[in-house]
């Protein structure tokens, strides 16, 4: 072999061939990715293992939580797990802890919060099982190959390098080197071959799509005229935009006034869509800064496309990486469940308490980028989006500077720059209380049955302080 | 005989009205605990407006501002052709 330092790792053929390895009583601090989003195999692979041997006392540490993560709440019910770490918790398991709480901790982190925690030690990680779509016999990974590929494997890469046992969990092995390991065999252990990681179709959430509503429309056109006549838009500028279906919109009519006015972008970051691909692909920006792909077009571009990079969780928002990519972020657009007066936003709880969802990146760019821009109807289902104070702080507001709604834009107080820059704006730039009191003129004012009684939870920020605590509904 | 108006799309909400010896009002809101109150007063009102004090109203509400669940409610008293006034 030309690369003589690799060597071959121990090829595993079942779960109960691994556990003769490994040590379950010893080992309880387990960690996942969550790149296959809700169409992962490996996580119910894995734990239904540990439900069906009793093992108790576990600490999961999945970067995120969804629908199809079953075997999680079997473990709850059965009092098998003690804490959980996340970025983000949906479905079952996050309606079940929103009722009955841990018997030990649920922390919510932040992606850039994750990695930095794995990093620091504060977050020991015994096993990390990853799925991974493509390895060779060495150990070394990569996620945009293979049958069930799902593109960058960000998430994954700080767990290999700090668990005390990496597992890579394939339904693809080759022989060949593979070029540019995303995960590098040197940190692998074992692998364990499996019939199917899941199914990469699942990685594709039903918000990804440009929206097509009318007042997300008008939404997404006062955002990319706010970011126009803040000058953000110029030739080098760099932005993120997610995959909701408002943000996405902005990213499209963004597109439409750099392709007029002959601009060119450095790089976009975070989450990746076939948008942002087709972007890259007709010359708009220099390079793609990939954590996760967002659907299969993205992942297959990252094969492709060299100036498309798959980055680490570390790499791209760890407050502690010097490399850090979104500190040079110019633009972010983010969502909100809620927005309160003090620009705090929960996307964490739904206004009646319970979990949906959680930072995954959204404090970390609005820490980072040097205009953050939070784009939601006024009025959703009678519910004002601005609320006195949110259910749940995600992300603090001293880092959030722009509300855009399709009845007004309120930039926060503390930007006094961006006020003066838009003094002699057309855009309808009101204060967060007046649309507020705007929204109250149709819905009346809501009655407010927040509970904060028993804490079930803590928000940890990126930079480890805790900045809110979730509690029983 | 059951008489309904409106749609259980979100903002939105579905009336069904059908006779009744006395009035009761059913209410079903993804905003019960924050408008349960602004949602009872809108439909008594319309109610009193029609001079009906016998009738079931059920209101499946997925967050309807006050003038949507007033003009369900309406359509559905015209459909049932229950109009006193």
């Amino acid at each position: 072999m030309g690369q003589n330092i690799s060597i071959t790792k121990p090829l595993i053929n079942s779960i109960d061939e691994l556990f003769g390895f490994i040590d379950m009583n010893e080992n309880k601090n387990l960690s996942f990715h969550h790149h296959l989003r809700n169409g992962d195999g490996v996580i119910n692979y894995v734990l239904q293992h540990y439900i069906t041997k009793g093992i108790t006392g576990l600490n999961l540490y999945p970067s995120s939580i969804f629908p199809a993560y079953t075997s999680i709440l079997t473990l709850l019910k059965n009092q098998q797990i003690n804490n959980i770490t996340t970025n983000y918790c949906n479905g079952s398991v996050a309606t079940y802890i929103s009722e009955n709480g841990l018997p030990g901790t649920f922390t919510m982190q932040t992606h850039g919060g994750r990695a930095r925690s794995i990093q620091e030690g504060l977050s020991k990680i015994d096993i990390a099982f990853i799925a991974a779509p493509y390895v060779n016999i060495y150990g070394d990974a990569i996620g945009y190959d293979g049958k069930n590929c799902f593109g960058s494997m960000g998430y994954a890469v700080v767990d290999s390098e700090y668990a005390k046992i990496t597992v890579l969990v394939t339904d693809t092995i080759v022989d060949e080197p593979i070029s540019n390991p995303e995960i590098l065999g040197k940190n692998v252990d074992y692998i364990l071959k499996v019939d199917s990681i899941g199914d990469n179709s699942g990685i594709v959430s039903g918000t990804t799509e440009i929206t097509k509503n009318p007042i997300g429309v008008k939404i997404a056109k006062n955002t990319s005229r706010l970011l126009h006549e803040l000058g953000l838009i110029k030739n080098g500028f760099s932005f993120q935009s997610g995959a909701g279906g408002v943000s996405l919109r902005v990213t499209k009519d963004v597109k439409e006034i750099m392709k007029e006015q002959h601009i060119k972008a450095s790089f976009f970051s975070g989450g990746i869509t076939k948008y942002h691909v087709d972007m890259l692909e007709e010359g708009l920006v220099d390079e793609l800064f990939d954590v996760q792909c967002f659907d299969l077009e993205a992942a297959h571009s990252l094969k492709r496309n060299k100036n498309h990079h798959a980055i680490s969780a570390s790499t791209y928002a760890n407050p502690t990486n010097p490399a850090q990519v979104i500190k040079d972020l110019d633009v972010v657009i983010l969502g909100a469940t809620e927005i309160d007066l003090n620009f705090n936003v929960n996307v964490t709880t739904d206004s009646h308490q319970t979990i949906i969802g959680g930072s995954g990146g959204h404090s970390d760019t609005a820490s980072e980028a040097k205009v953050s821009v939070i784009v939601s109807p006024l009025i959703k289902g009678r519910l004002c989006v601005i609320k006195e104070r949110v259910t749940t702080i995600t992300t603090l507001g001293k880092n959030v500077d722009c509300l855009v709604t399709e009845r007004g834009i309120a930039i926060n107080p503390l930007r006094q720059d961006l006020i003066e820059k838009l003094k002699d704006s057309k855009l309808k730039i009101c204060t967060i209380e007046e649309l507020l009191e705007k929204a109250y003129h149709y819905t009346n004012k809501p009655k407010n049955m927040i509970k904060r009684e028993q804490i079930i939870g803590e928000i940890e920020d990126r930079t480890h302080d805790i900045i809110d605590y979730l509690y029983q509904k | 005989m059951k008489v309904t108006a409106g749609s259980l799309e979100s903002s939105d909400c579905f009336i069904t009205i059908s006779k009744s010896d006395t009035l009761v009002i059913d209410i079903e809101s993804v905003v019960f605990e924050q408008f349960g109150d602004d949602i009872l007063k809108v439909i008594s009102d319309t109610l009193n407006s029609h001079k009906i004090t016998k009738l079931h109203v059920l209101c499946q509400d997925k967050g309807a501002l006050d003038y949507t669940v007033k003009s369900r409610l309406e359509t559905a008293i015209k459909r049932m052709g229950e109009n006193h006034e």
